[in-house]
């Protein structure tokens, strides 16, 4: 019962924030809303009893990733939303489409129920209390399994840096001086 | 636990939104969040699968993708800085450098 209503909260939160995200004229309304958005996503992580990636949602995307947007959004000039909406044809065309796949998917989701068993709608086996510590499981798993996806991450996050650098940098105006 | 459906009838919602942002806007920053937001979509229906099954590789995953989340935002804004810089504007229909 109360696992329903925080999930219900949480999902509430979650869907009407990103509803608002994309379609607030304000660029950084959008930011606050997509803030609203990772953390209420942050909470269902945390009813779904996967602590770690909580503290990671949290530290990485609104902590680090919303931090960088909002800079850009601030050294960006921002201030032409007169002729935002000239494409009124675009914006129905991308709802049509968004609706076909929409449907497309709830009807793969539908046609899962008659699945042998109880398809999608199974409840989960393992009870909470049986549940091992999530970031010592996690951290056994991604050392050992995952080992070369790991350290394939790390020069991936390593070549990002590098490129942000290069892109944000610029070249010198050697003509100015 | 609610049931696996529920989440994935949440990932579904969130990817949508995320879709019709990344069609719809024409401001690249929002473009850029919109794709943060189908990331997140796809986040929730691993974690949803790992805590069902009662693998935790499936929280592996949503980890790597993390992480390529922040790599791609990070090469977004500089490039969107570097387009800022030479054109003065982020908007999409103001990026036809090839046409003339």
């Amino acid at each position: 019962m109360l696992d329903s209503i925080v999930f219900y909260f949480f999902a509430g939160i979650a869907v009407l924030s990103a509803a608002l995200m994309v379609t607030r004229r304000n660029v950084m309304h959008s930011a606050v809303f997509l803030v609203t958005t990772l953390l209420s996503i942050a909470g269902i992580f945390l009813q779904l009893r996967a602590e770690f990636l909580f503290v990671t949602q949290i530290i990485v995307y609104v902590g680090g990733i919303m931090v960088l947007f909002i800079f850009v959004i601030m050294l960006v000039r921002l201030d032409v939303p007169l002729h935002q909406m000239r494409f009124r044809f675009q914006r129905l065309v991308a709802l049509l489409v968004a609706f076909a796949l929409g449907v497309e998917v709830l009807v793969i989701l539908l046609l899962a129920r008659k699945l042998p068993g109880a398809g999608l709608f199974v409840q989960s086996t393992a009870p909470v209390s049986k549940l091992p510590p999530n970031s010592e499981e996690l951290s056994r798993t991604l050392f050992s399994n995952y080992l070369l996806p790991f350290e394939i991450a790390s020069v991936l996050l390593l070549v990002a840096m590098v490129g942000a650098v290069v892109m944000a940098k610029g070249r010198k105006r050697a003509d100015e001086s | 636990m609610m049931s696996p459906a529920h989440y994935l009838f949440l990932s579904l919602a969130l990817f949508l939104i995320g879709c019709v942002g990344v069609v719809t806007r024409r401001n690249v920053i929002v473009v850029l969040m919109s794709i943060e937001l189908i990331l997140n979509a796809v986040n929730i229906n691993l974690v949803m699968f790992s805590r069902v099954f009662g693998d935790v590789a499936g929280q592996v995953f949503a980890l790597f993708i993390i992480a390529d989340a922040a790599a791609e935002a990070a090469v977004g804004l500089g490039i969107i800085i570097a387009f800022f810089r030479n054109r003065e504007t982020v908007m999409t229909d103001e990026m036809d450098l090839l046409k003339w």
